[in-house]
């Protein structure tokens, strides 16, 4: 089948099979490797993406479903913050946040736990730490403990980041 | 802690700052190429069939239905690839002489001996494709009985091995004093003996495995990507079961998921990609799914842990003794049999004891292999001791802080000759533990666990307690040889000072999730008083940095980060002689202040280190002898282990009524020495605590009786989210290692050594008025709640029976 999404704010049209997962298609055909495969039961969030400006765990999800829909993966993250610092790289406010507060070790699970708690924040722009470790409940990190992600999302949110 | 905390450190300031990773910008942006990321063309996927039983002989093998699909290249059988092997695959630790270790080929022929033995390879253009064609494989098992239990394998009903003709690989004694401990126990005023049950766990870092061979067709090389914590052993492992030369082998760990020793192995995947490769001529590739993961990738944990203690009328304990029976799985793996043996030594803690005796006993079982996973054999110590002496607290009736002071090896006794046979290089043990209390609030949680208690409240609180030490920064070469293990404990840095003035170091140490980029740069800047940004790490591709033993048990810091310093401390000694040279004053005459080499009492008279480095690179006026460019190699084995420890204070809450638990706080006081980099410090233990805590309520790998994973995915198989945990306090006490430079210790595996005795601790505390003293791990609610039950009607055991 053809289908054409807009990823990243580029409109991207390619042949896939009807079977085609979202993020293989992200992977392997479109080459936006940063979005991640960590489970196949749909648990660990590593492949969360943003469709129409909503998490979604890209793995749940076909390249058909997501014909004409709008995608944005952790490449294309930064860009929709208009941002343009961090340290030699453009950070979105998550990602500096992250960074600052050494959310990250391994880095797997991390574009996908960026995208979650974009998300997150878009739904509650101010939350507890409580609703916090709550709405990551869907993202699985086994090198930080969720400590510092936990601070790096209400750090994000005390400056207020751009949904 | 500050920099000048430090011995043998410079004040350049760049040592113990909280500064942010270097690492980070690649990960957070997408542009970090993990092993399924990379781009190679013409590469063909492969699909593993692997056996559906736990024990089974392997019949006729029909590829026909594979080989028909579109898509699909070849299908090859252990018998096809016989030829690709020249050994088995490799255990490099023998543990004992006698040692019982069956030939593991990384394609089973003629019978499986787990679930996820692999049996065939499909070879496909596409990974769909592979996934299809596994599936149409047909494969002739006849299955035979299974053996899961330790205790009834050991009995060897069912025999896995036909060749070794028992299930029993080894048993592995340490007893300096045979006589010494049946004195202790006869004439003890109190003795505890009681029995643990170490679960599986399965390590779950967030990347699964993959690996892609790369031939070179023409040049007879090969480069192998592989998300491995160990790229220079698999090099040479490779060589050596494949029959590549090795100095035509590369192996590159790109960015790398998490290992937590995982990854700290030879694969049979690894050598399977390289067989199809090789035979093939393209290159091959293949990306593990997690729940093939689940039973491809070693498991960690397995042991039945029988533990007693001697101890006077004050609770002084006068001996320990324990016993093992450790489950290897279907085959040895690369250092299966030692994995139980790194903690033979750490049975007796951070107590002064003075009579010991530990022996275990190594079986096989129809299950995934285990090997190391994060503290391997450490953590499983730890807990026999922090859970025992917790019995006997409650045996002579005293306090748990109480029964630790009264044992801890007191800070005069450092450097500490351990009965066990180790020196324990330096300890302060009750400042951790009073600094742990009071971040926690020890007093006021008692008196509201009292208050609770008193009122019968169906939330009971508990507090749980766990000083651990442990031997991290493997490891002397010479102990290693001791142990009959297969290779040494160096570890190699170079730094190169580059004509313009920027810094390449070279590590043999291979982060995958460390910091290690930003650490070590923050000991060479602050040594060489220059900018961290100006250093650039490399490693992890057997082709930049050619020597090293790589990353685990907690080695990259005290070993490898050591050997940077140690390579810095070289370039300042050259830097001296070509500025004195320069400058024509004495090498005596001169010191290093920030990035210059001044001459003393001589104002105007210097040269930075960035120009030493032009001038050592024209070469125009060097001194007689002195070779050009400003480089230096150290390969440093260390004299010692390096003995981290601390104390961990976990709070409860229980719900009496459903049994649910919750950790509702956690404080951990640790010492490593001098911290290079606080945050990453802290980062570490946050991890490591919660996979500690993790073992104590949540997970364990699952089997049936016939050898079936029955929690083989992340739906099944609990890895706590950050739903289930709290925030976690921390502090620290600094006491150096005497016996390297930096007087650093490693801090990868402390959280999860410290972790799950001080939470098991707590939920035994929070149902101590119901008469409860055991539970097993992990505590899930239906056990805690059955272990509330019998206690209410006052019968059966509540602990490892009562599962």
């Amino acid at each position: 089948m053809r289908i054409t999404l807009s990823v990243n704010g580029e409109e991207r049209s390619s042949e896939v099979e009807p079977r085609r997962l979202l993020v293989h298609h992200l992977r392997d055909d479109l080459g936006l490797t940063g979005t991640n495969v960590g489970c196949d039961t749909s648990s660990c969030g590593a492949c969360t993406v943003l469709l129409d400006g909503e998490s979604v765990k890209s793995c749940t999800v076909l390249a058909v479903q997501a014909d004409g829909h709008e995608v944005t993966t952790i490449e294309g993250l930064a860009a929709t913050a208009g941002a343009s610092d961090g340290e030699g790289a453009a950070f979105h406010p998550m990602q500096r946040a992250f960074h600052e507060q050494h959310g990250l070790q391994c880095g797997f699970c991390t574009p996908g736990m960026v995208m979650a708690a974009v998300s997150l924040l878009k739904e509650q722009p101010h939350p507890s730490e409580a609703e916090v470790r709550e709405g990551l409940e869907g993202n699985l990190c086994r090198c930080t403990g969720y400590h510092n992600i936990v601070k790096a999302v209400l750090a994000a949110a005390d400056e207020g980041v751009p949904a | 802690m500050t920099a000048t905390d430090a011995p043998g450190t410079s004040t350049g300031g760049a040592f113990g700052q909280r500064l942010l990773r270097k690492e980070d910008a690649r990960l957070l942006t997408g542009e970090a190429r993990f092993v399924d990321d990379l781009a190679i063309p013409g590469a063909v996927w492969l699909g593993m069939v692997r056996s559906p039983f736990g024990h089974a002989t392997i019949g006729s093998i029909d590829t026909g239905a594979a080989l028909a699909m579109p898509g699909v290249r070849a299908v090859l059988t252990g018998d096809d690839l016989a030829g690709a092997w020249t050994g088995p695959m490799p255990c490099a630790w023998p543990v004992t002489e006698d040692m019982k270790a069956p030939e593991h080929y990384p394609i089973a022929r003629g019978k499986a001996c787990y679930v996820g033995d692999i049996v065939a390879v499909v070879v496909a253009d596409s990974r769909y494709a592979a996934a299809d064609a596994v599936d149409a494989v047909v494969v002739d098992y006849d299955a035979l009985p299974a053996v899961v239990d330790l205790e009834e394998a050991a009995g060897d009903r069912v025999v896995i091995h036909d060749g070794l003709g028992t299930n029993r690989s080894y048993t592995w004694t340490l007893s300096p004093d045979p006589d010494a401990v049946e004195a202790a126990f006869a004439g003890a005023a109190h003795t505890v003996s009681e029995r643990y049950v170490q679960q599986r766990l399965i390590p779950e870092a967030m990347e699964p495995r993959g690996v892609a061979a790369v031939p070179g067709v023409y040049g007879g090389d090969l480069t192998l990507y592989s998300a491995t914590q160990i790229p220079h052993i698999l090099k040479v492992q490779i060589a050596a079961t494949c029959g590549v030369p090795e100095h035509k082998v590369r192996v590159v760990a790109p960015s790398v998921g998490g290992g937590f020793g995982s990854k700290l192995n030879v694969y049979a995947e690894e050598l399977i990609a390289v067989a199809v490769a090789r035979r093939l001529g393209v290159p091959a590739r293949w990306t593990e799914s997690r729940s093939e993961n689940a039973v491809a990738t070693i498991q960690g944990r397995g042991q039945i842990q029988n533990m007693e203690l001697a101890a006077d009328a004050e609770g002084r304990i006068t001996a320990v003794r324990a016993s093992l029976v450790a489950d290897m799985g279907a085959y040895l793996q690369l250092v299966t049999p030692g994995i139980p043996l790194l903690g033979a030594f750490l049975y007796h803690g951070v107590y002064d004891v003075p009579a010991y005796h530990f022996e275990c006993t190594g079986v096989f079982t129809n299950c995934t292999p285990t090997d190391a996973y994060r503290g391997a054999g450490r953590p499983e110590a730890t807990y026999a001791i922090e859970r025992a002496i917790e019995a006997l607290a409650r045996e002579v009736g005293v306090d748990s802080a109480e029964i630790r002071r009264r044992n801890f090896i007191r800070a005069d006794q450092f450097p500490y000759a351990s009965i066990a046979g180790l020196t324990y290089d330096s300890g302060d043990y009750e400042p951790a533990l009073d600094k742990a209390l009071a971040l926690i609030g020890y007093e006021q949680l008692r008196a509201e666990q009292q208050r609770r208690r008193d009122a019968g409240e169906t939330r009971q609180l508990g507090i749980g307690l766990s000083s651990y030490v442990e031997m991290c920064g493997l490891a002397p070469s010479r102990v290693l040889a001791s142990l009959s293990f297969g290779a040494g404990g160096w570890e190699a840095a170079t730094v190169r000072v580059l004509p313009t003035g920027t810094v390449q170091v070279v590590s043999g140490a291979t982060p995958h999730g460390q910091g290690h980029e930003t650490a070590w740069s923050q000991i060479v800047a602050d040594k060489l008083g220059i900018d961290p940004a100006d250093i650039e790490v490399l490693h992890s591709d057997t082709a930049i940095s050619p020597l090293g033993l790589d990353t685990y048990g907690s080695r990259s810091l005290p070993v490898g980060g050591v050997a940077v310093g140690m390579a810095t401390d070289r370039i300042i000694e050259k830097c001296k002689v070509i500025a004195a040279h320069q400058l024509e004053c004495s090498e005596d005459d001169l010191e290093l202040v920030g990035n210059e080499l001044r001459v003393r009492g001589t104002p105007g008279r210097n040269m930075t280190v960035q120009a030493v480095a032009f001038e050592a690179f024209t070469a125009h006026n060097l001194p007689d002898g002195v070779e050009p460019n400003l480089t230096a190699q150290v390969v440093y084995d260390p004299p010692n282990f390096v003995f981290p420890f601390g104390t961990h204070v976990a709070v409860v809450e229980v719900d009496t009524e459903t049994g649910a638990v919750d950790l509702v706080d956690y404080a951990a006081v640790d010492d490593c020495g001098p911290q290079v980099n606080p945050m990453i410090v802290e980062g570490q233990l946050h991890g490591g605590i919660v996979q500690g805590a993790a073992q104590a309520l949540w997970e364990e790998a699952v089997y049936d009786e016939d050898g079936n994973l029955r929690n083989a995915s992340l739906m099944d198989y609990l890895v706590p989210s950050a739903a289930e945990v709290p925030s976690i306090r921390l502090d620290h006490t600094v006491t150096p290692s005497p016996t390297n430079d930096l007087g650093v210790k490693g801090i990868g595996e402390a959280g999860t050594i410290g972790a799950a005795p001080a939470v098991m601790n707590a939920l035994i505390d929070a149902l101590a008025p119901l008469g409860i003293t055991d539970m097993a791990m992990p505590a899930r609610p239906e056990r805690v709640w059955s272990a509330i039950e019998d206690a209410r009607r006052g019968s059966g055991p509540a602990g490892e029976g009562a599962s």
